[in-house]
């Protein structure tokens, strides 16, 4: 014992003292590791602190204060916004016919897109979960995909390029004697089809994929020819998909601008009478961006009385 | 040198409110007969009465192409300023920017320095201070109503320019005189017609309907009473069905031209400059046209006030107020600078930089307030936000 001492005397304190805290600290932590385990709770919190911190604290509460500014008022000169109530924005939607017919024209683009997205997706995801050789199948998912490895912007210039008085599309029609949409509703409708496509595509493909193959052996042995078979077995197995694809396209298209900015004419959408308002009268964009918040709900309240969204 | 043209349209606003070139006695603006002595409640800011010592920086929101290092660098070697510039896109987006306190100056169009100065976000200007601004700053371009209100001035003009008609001489083979190409139902080019996208444009329908419709008794497109702005929108509508597109981006408006979807329609000098093709041709048509002009406006809260009065001074001099317009394609508020080479003076005569009369048919954008600025008295007149809700209904 005693020649232990001297032999512990000559250690620096600190190097006495570093061991100590070393051997307490595993000791410390436990109780907050059994207080975690104790309460399933608090195990809770600390998982979710951090996203609930993102979600309430930025994206939901910038949204609320989006939506307050709805009963605010704008100064009619300076621009200047003035907080207090008034449902005078609301009145206003109503009142001028403009917004009825832009919120009508914008949901029906939206609606076609949903469609057109959908006629598009179901033939192509069969053909490639179930007919298309593997190299053909990994060439369709690549194309498929590859538009959305472009910049969005320039996917709408391109269209415009394509769609142009001298472009690509008038002038492939020539020889037939046609001519183009030109840059109209049904370019908009075209180009945002070209944009949210692969939003419907992969996830009608995947749930293709996941069709047996022995169903559609079961429905050709009980006399289904191709059509029926899509139609009774198929087309029932990809409501999920579709229905999860369709809230991608249908939201998408309701907010969308840029489109009808750059390829639309003289098309106006909800979002470009927001985008116009915003820096002019910031309390009538905000009233009217609710507008595409109601079609959004009022879309997922119908889809999950079908109970889709249950099986999604 | 696109996003600039973008801006151009907000700055000409801007500018027309702004244009401080009024020699800022208050007895001179109200002299100005057409604005009939503009008196509107705004708050008292104080002017600056002498300057101090450079703070060492200055924070611009500009429109794009009005602060580049080719002269900021030696603005900052002479001054000791540090130029810190935000381009701004829109006028709209400047006034937001401006009303954040973070800036010292703002390139302002006419359209957005009403708003500005009447919500107490820029403060007068002391002239005395601005050496370089005086008798060489173009007669159109002093002591304009938008830059001179209840006798203070408020800006320091930067330049102007026109909405010009532009045709595809290919296929608008007549040259076209007047703006009934593209206001008309029967126009030959109809489904050919390009628009511009914003509220402000109403004026553009206001100008044409002081020549055709008289009895509207129309004086100044920005001075429009309800039934005045009525028929504005009428004729909107009237035109919106035979538009191919309407233009509020530069990009946009040029592979329309290009991309031959329009042949016709309204446009800028410099923008008719940029499709680099001899076929695309422009004309200030008989009726008049609207236009901008934009000034330099100094923030109320202005943090660095001194390099603020310095920058507005070293870019009022001949030179470099001259290679601010040769940048953007407008025509400068100095007209000494015509006279420095060979090349500014056919910058200056493209623009038509000192030729009073051409833009004596030019309205430049101005914000539309309750009081007419035509001076009648025994109505009231649209403001901003009617036009705005107006213009909705255009496309709809």
């Amino acid at each position: 014992m005693t020649s232990t001492v001297p032999r512990v005397t000559p250690a620096e304190p600190g190097g006495v003292t570093t061991p100590g805290p070393g051997r307490v600290q595993p000791a410390g932590s436990k109780p907050l590791s059994t207080r975690l385990h104790r309460s399933p709770r608090l195990r809770l919190l600390g998982l979710l602190a951090l996203p609930l911190t993102w979600l309430v604290g930025v994206y939901i509460f910038s949204l609320v204060m989006l939506l307050i500014t709805a009963f605010w008022r704008t100064d009619p000169f300076t621009s200047k916004v003035i907080p207090g109530f008034t449902l005078d924005n609301f009145v206003r939607l109503v009142e001028n016919p403009a917004y009825l017919s832009t919120s009508l024209r914008t949901l029906s683009i939206a609606l076609l897109v949903t469609i057109l997205s959908v006629v598009f997706s179901i033939p192509l995801g069969i053909f490639m979960a179930k007919v298309a050789s593997p190299w053909l199948r990994a060439f369709l998912a690549v194309a498929i995909t590859l538009p959305l490895w472009a910049g969005y912007l320039v996917k709408i210039l391109a269209m415009r390029i394509t769609f142009t008085e001298n472009g690509f599309f008038n002038s492939a029609l020539e020889p037939l004697g046609l001519s183009g949409p030109g840059f109209s509703y049904t370019t908009v409708v075209l180009t945002l089809t070209y944009l949210w496509f692969p939003y419907m595509a992969l996830p009608v493909y995947t749930a293709v994929r996941q069709i047996p193959a022995n169903l559609f052996d079961a429905s050709a042995d009980l006399g289904a020819r191709s059509w029926t078979t899509i139609r009774t077995v198929v087309v029932p197995l990809l409501k999920p998909a579709l229905i999860a694809g369709s809230i991608f396209t249908f939201s998408l298209s309701l907010g969308d601008y840029l489109a009808a900015k750059f390829v639309g004419g003289s098309t106006q959408m909800i979002g470009s009478v927001i985008a116009s308002n915003i820096n002019l009268n910031p309390p009538i964009a905000a009233a009217f961006s609710v507008v595409p918040i109601v079609f959004v709900l009022v879309y997922l309240f119908a889809v999950r009385k079908t109970g889709a969204l249950d099986r999604m | 040198m696109k996003k600039k043209y973008m801006l151009l349209p907000a700055m000409m606003a801007a500018a027309t409110l702004v244009l401080v070139g009024c020699s800022g006695t208050g007895d001179t603006a109200n002299s100005d007969t057409s604005a009939g002595g503009l008196n509107i409640d705004v708050p008292d800011v104080p002017m600056m009465d002498k300057l101090g010592k450079a703070e060492g920086e200055v924070n611009i929101v500009a429109w794009s192409g009005f602060v580049e290092p080719a002269w900021s660098d030696q603005f900052t070697e002479e001054t000791g300023c540090a130029v810190n510039r935000r381009v701004a896109g829109t006028s709209d987006e400047m006034v937001t920017l401006m009303r954040t306190g973070d800036y010292d100056l703002v390139s302002a169009s006419g359209d957005a320095s009403l708003r500005l100065i009447a919500g107490g976000d820029v403060a007068p200007i002391n002239i005395d201070l601005i050496p370089n601004f005086g008798d060489d700053t173009v007669k159109g371009m002093q002591g304009q109503i938008y830059d001179t209100i209840n006798g203070k001035s408020y800006g320091v003009p930067i330049g102007r320019g026109a909405n010009i008609l532009q045709y595809n001489s290919e296929v608008v083979t007549e040259a076209p005189t007047s703006w009934d190409v593209v206001w008309e139902e029967d126009s030959p080019y109809a489904g050919e017609i390009i628009a511009y996208d914003a509220p402000i444009y109403i004026a553009d329908a206001a100008v044409y309907l002081m020549t055709h419709e008289p009895d509207l008794g129309i004086t100044n497109p920005y001075a429009l009473d309800q039934e005045q702005l009525d028929a504005a929108i009428e004729l909107l509508k009237t035109q919106n069905g035979i538009v191919s597109e309407y233009w509020a981006d530069p990009v946009a408006q040029i592979t329309s031209y290009a991309g031959g979807t329009s042949v016709v329609g309204t446009s800028w000098e410099i923008l008719r400059k940029l499709t680099e093709d001899e076929k695309f041709k422009s004309v200030l048509p008989e009726e008049g046209s609207t236009g901008w002009s934009d000034a330099w406006m100094i923030s109320a809260e202005a943090k660095n006030p001194n390099c603020g009065y310095l920058w507005m001074d070293y870019t009022s001099s001949a030179e470099v107020n001259g290679a601010i317009a040769m940048g953007f394609g407008m025509a400068p508020a100095n007209g000494a600078f015509c006279e420095t080479s060979a090349e500014a003076a056919a910058h200056c005569d493209y623009f038509h930089a000192t030729d009073e009369e051409y833009f004596e048919n030019v309205w430049f954008w101005t914000t539309p307030l309750e009081q007419c600025i035509d001076g009648r008295t025994d109505v009231t007149c649209t403001n901003f936000q009617q036009w705005t809700d107006a213009w909705l209904t255009v496309k709809s």
